[in-house]
């Protein structure tokens, strides 16, 4: 496709010249020919592969690569980060997401040469340093948890869910058990259902009582010799505690089930209260939440999961460990296989790099810092949850956790606003939108999650900007600013349904979907 | 308050008598007493400045004989010692990009979402298959979400692993398996070729195949592509980014799934994460597509712009139906290879292979000179890494070469059980090594293994 080549040096998309202009994608900004690439002097005769490798396998076009100079490349993303929100900008009240200020030692840590240039498979032998760190980590975390011991391999939270079932399930195998039903509230995670199918078991839900919380007696009812578990977020997400939670745990473990803590709202109670202590037998926590580490846009996260003693034999492995005492008397690390292992979950150790900025923000922190951290998280979700109340309720208007879920149905109903509306108006305040339609309990919800790390004044400009919006929605010229917003953005509201009927999902391909079954 | 805590003593109070509560002790009266901790339970050492933080982890740091010039890497097997460009170093560490939530608002994601779709197309160019997903955790789970979304299509849960693809992907792949119920059929490698035509009676649904495999073999994949049609089984290829600018593409040599680790593009070793997981299928599989997809939209001004799309195929709006529950994925390190890619360029990726297959051919050729302890496992053609039988145990030769200065490679135990290739060493050549240093490594190796 003969195709003019865009200018790598016009800056109008970034909002401090223009910014309505779209930004060239990479390939746009190409020229046949150009390279910005350099290779160190190596000495090594060049061979040709044609010798070798037969010409059936060998390419015979050369990949079709951007062909940009340095100078456009680093333009070109250094503009699409001035089309970003991220947490160093401001505040991110998003709601289940923990949206924490991501403390910069951590990535001073993070890029030390002994920690980085380390290959996966190199031998015990030089990695003590390694293996010490992430036998430290997992004591941090066991003991945050109240639990024994704790695997580091999984690279995110559903896939520490998915691992905290496997080893619910190897368990119960090991104890001669068939089981067949992990049971999970409706306001759990979306991940938490998709988890317990790929983990062989079969998802029944509970339902929520009146108050918001697991209804005891429903819940007694699905409790039998084919419950494996349950899975429970405590808070939930309501930003509820579990009062019940000794009922709850007591009445699974009569059966012979599990309990399986997800640890998405762990920031509530850190150094309050263990989910050991409630009763779980499983955790896992997702450390770019709880323990700031920066979220990467969409990860790499990482989600360790933690176990009581009688599971211990079952988590995944290798697994760093202490295996004996050097000559001079210090602990010497090594790799352990756990004797019931459900095997690897990771292509090496997990997202160490991550793990890495976690034991930092732990050790920073200690036991009382974490206390601490959890205490002002849970007073700012209720000081904002409070200013609020007037125009924008909770369903359940009682002190929450970390997070509170307030409703716009009331101003939809009087004023056609809708909680989406809501969420885009408050971008043009300066603020991330709080997460919005989830959980799928509360009617127009508006859940959010203001974390430890904004102060007061913070609190109080968000607070402002929806009572503003509120305002707004009760004139018509109000709610068509409204409807239009975002408009400083730079992208107004975007087609969702366009994307999914017609799907562009590279430079090169767009596929058609006349029956409209994409979307 | 401590650390990043805003608050002053004072605005605490204010807000507590703002929620007509007297201690912050009160805000958790929802918590039975039974099992609420005083202050100072947890029994972990107590908060420490950033600098004593800082000096902590170097402590552990110190601990680790990284790669470097005194330990120079041959090491590859799934991450490999590459040069990572400034450039995508400085790009990569920009905190609108690290700092950043999953685009949920897409106004004021554009950032992310236009350099994931970039990602997205140059994914789907080096897999030549024309969807890919915006990254999964790592090699292995992309090829975990592969085997699902095959076995999902065929229902037919068998599926023939080659023993040449990454041992550590093999055995992530059977750890999940548990949960599915799936059967992983391991085919054994023979002269470095899996050997297809040893496999049972039992139909497979799917077919695993590396390319080139953990060995560094080029497979015969129009053979085997051939066979699998033949027995309407799909294929997966699990395919070297970096070789692929020598070879041709999975999609071109028919591959219905083609998955990759992405760390060869700008991510440092880093002790094995956070790497990245290539996924790529055709058209006729995106409804079941594991993972986030972004698309190309217009808002309300006609301007160009970009969405998470096909969202009804994901886990938390799927839930239990769902045949995938990745939510995160590596969103940073996609958009690290992304620049580091588009730096490479159309020369500069054809180079970087050139030159790691050159430097491999070079070292091969030197330790099978005249007098050599040294024997390759297989005549099969290589691309950047290769097998090595040596006289005495591969971790024998891997200690001794570490006071030579050496990182030798990665002993093949774990997976190759009752195989040739069991007690041999993988050793891969990167475009970083110099002919001095691969000279100075076959001189050691000889030396360490008399």
């Amino acid at each position: 496709m003969a195709q003019k080549s865009q200018p790598g040096g016009r800056a109008g998309s970034i909002p401090l010249m223009d910014g309505h202009q779209a930004e060239p994608t990479i390939f746009e900004l190409s020229v046949p020919g150009r390279s910005g690439a350099s290779f160190r002097t190596t000495g090594v005769p060049p061979s040709s592969p044609s010798g070798t490798i037969p010409s059936a396998l060998l390419r015979d076009i050369d990949l079709d690569m951007p062909e940009v100079s340095e100078r456009d490349l680093v333009a070109h993303f250094t503009r699409l980060t001035h089309r970003q929100f991220s947490v160093d900008l401001g505040a991110y009240p998003l709601g289940s997401c923990t949206m924490k200020y991501n403390p910069k030692f951590a990535d001073v840590a993070a890029t030390m040469q002994g920690l980085t240039n380390i290959h996966p498979c190199q031998p015990e032998s030089t990695i003590q340093g390694w293996l010490e760190l992430m036998t430290t980590l997992e004591h941090y975390f066991s003991e945050i948890t109240g639990m024994a011991g704790a695997t580091l391999q999984p690279a995110a939270g559903a896939q520490g869910e998915l691992t905290g079932l496997l080893i619910m399930k190897a368990y119960h195998k090991d104890q001669g058990r068939q089981r067949k039903n992990v049971i999970i509230p409706d306001s759990a995670h979306g991940t938490n259902p998709a988890s317990v199918t790929l983990s062989g078991y079969t998802p029944i839900t509970v339902k929520s009582g009146p108050d918001g919380l697991v209804d005891l007696a429903a819940l007694k009812d699905l409790l039998d010799e084919d419950t494996a578990g349950i899975m429970l977020t405590n808070p939930n997400t309501l930003g509820l505690f579990e009062r019940e939670i000794l009922e709850i745990s007591s009445a699974v473990h009569a059966v012979g089930g599990l309990l399986y803590y997800d640890g998405a709202n762990l920031n509530a109670v850190m150094g309050i209260v263990r989910p050991g202590d409630m009763g779980f037998d499983i955790v896992h926590s997702n450390l770019h939440k709880t323990f700031a580490t920066p979220h990467g846009g969409g990860g790499p996260g990482s989600g360790p999961v933690a176990v009581s003693s009688r599971l211990l034999d079952f988590l995944p492995g290798p697994k760093p460990a202490t295996v004996g005492e050097n000559p001079d008397g210090s602990k010497r690390y090594g790799f352990v296989q756990p004797k019931k292992s459900i095997g690897r979950i990771h292509s090496f150790h997990g997202n160490s790099m991550v793990l890495v900025r976690a034991l930092a923000y732990m050790m920073y922190y200690g036991g009382l810092g974490l206390t601490e951290v959890s205490q002002i998280a849970v007073l700012n979700a209720n000081w904002l949850r409070k200013r609020i109340s007037a125009s924008y309720p909770c369903t359940h208007d009682e002190i929450c956790m970390h997070e509170f879920v307030a409703s716009a149905a009331m101003l939809k109903k009087e004023t056609g606003i809708r909680g989406l509306d809501v969420a885009k108006k408050l971008l043009e305040f300066g603020f991330h939108a709080p997460t919005v339609y989830f959980p799928l309990v509360v009617e127009e919800a508006l859940m959010f999650e203001p974390t430890e790390t904004e102060s007061l004044q913070t609190l109080e400009a968000i607070a402002d900007a929806l009572d503003e919006i509120a305002e707004l929605a009760q004139s018509e010229e109000g709610r068509n600013a409204i409807h239009e917003a975002p408009t400083k953005t730079p992208v107004t509201r975007l087609d969702e349904a366009r994307a999914a009927r017609t799907l562009i999902s590279t430079f090169d391909t767009s596929i058609e979907s006349a029956r409209g079954d994409l979307t | 308050m401590a650390g990043f805590i805003p608050h002053t003593a004072g605005e605490v109070d204010e807000m507590l008598a703002f929620l007509g509560l007297s201690t912050i002790g009160d805000l958790f009266d929802a918590i039975p007493e039974s099992i609420r901790l005083a202050n100072g339970d947890l029994r972990l050492p107590p908060g420490v400045s950033e600098p004593d933080v800082l000096q902590s982890i170097e402590d552990f740091a110190g601990k680790n004989i990284p790669v470097s010039s005194d330990l120079v890497c041959f090491a590859g097997g799934g991450a490999y010692d590459h040069d990572i460009s400034s450039a995508t170093k400085a790009l990569a560490s920009r905190s609108e990009f690290v700092t950043a939530y999953t685009p949920y608002q897409p106004e004021v994601a554009q950032g992310v979402l236009q350099a994931l779709f970039e990602y997205q197309t140059l994914v789907s160019r080096l897999s030549g298959l024309p969807i890919s997903n915006a990254s999964l955790y790592d090699g292995a789970s992309a090829l975990v979400e592969a085997i699902n979304l095959c076995v999902a299509q065929t229902k037919n849960p068998v599926i023939w692993m080659s023993q040449g693809v990454n041992p550590s992907f093999r055995t992530v792949a059977d750890t999940f398996a548990g949960g599915t119920g799936h059967e992983i059929v391991t085919i054994p490698l023979a002269n470095g070729f899996t050997d297809w035509g040893s496999a049972g009676p039992q139909e497979p649904g799917v077919i695993v195949v590396g390319f080139p495999n953990y060995l560094g073999v080029v497979e015969d994949i129009p053979a085997l592509i051939s066979f699998a049609r033949q027995r309407h089984a799909t294929v997966v290829i699990v395919y070297d980014p970096v070789s692929v600018a020598l070879l041709r593409s999975p999609g071109a040599l028919g591959a219905d799934v083609a998955v990759a680790e992405g760390q060869a593009f700008g991510v440092g070793l880093n002790f094995g994460g956070p790497y990245v997981g290539l996924f790529s299928t055709k058209s006729e599989y995106v409804r079941m597509l594991p993972g986030r997809l972004v698309g190309e939209t217009v808002d309300r001004t006609g301007q160009k712009g970009y969405v998470t799309t096909l969202r009804t195929r994901e886990q938390d709006i799927r839930r239990e139906k769902a045949s995938s529950n990745v939510c995160t994925n590596q969103t940073l390190i996609a958009i690290t290879a992304a620049i580091q890619l588009s730096w490479l360029g159309k020369k500069g990726i054809r180079e970087l292979a050139q030159r790691c297959y050159s430097g491999t051919e070079y070292l091969k050729g030197l330790l099978l000179g005249s007098g050599s302890r040294l024997t390759l496992t297989s005549d099969a053609p290589t691309v950047r890494e290769f097998a090595v039988r040596t006289p005495i145990p591969p971790e024998t030769v891997v200690e001794r070469m570490i006071n030579e200065g050496f990182l030798a490679g990665i002993p093949l135990s774990s997976g190759f059980e009752r195989s040739n290739i069991h007690g041999s060493l993988l050793v891969s050549v990167t475009e970083k090594r110099t002919v001095r240093e691969i000279e100075r490594y076959a001189d050691a190796i000889q030396r360490v293994v008399k």
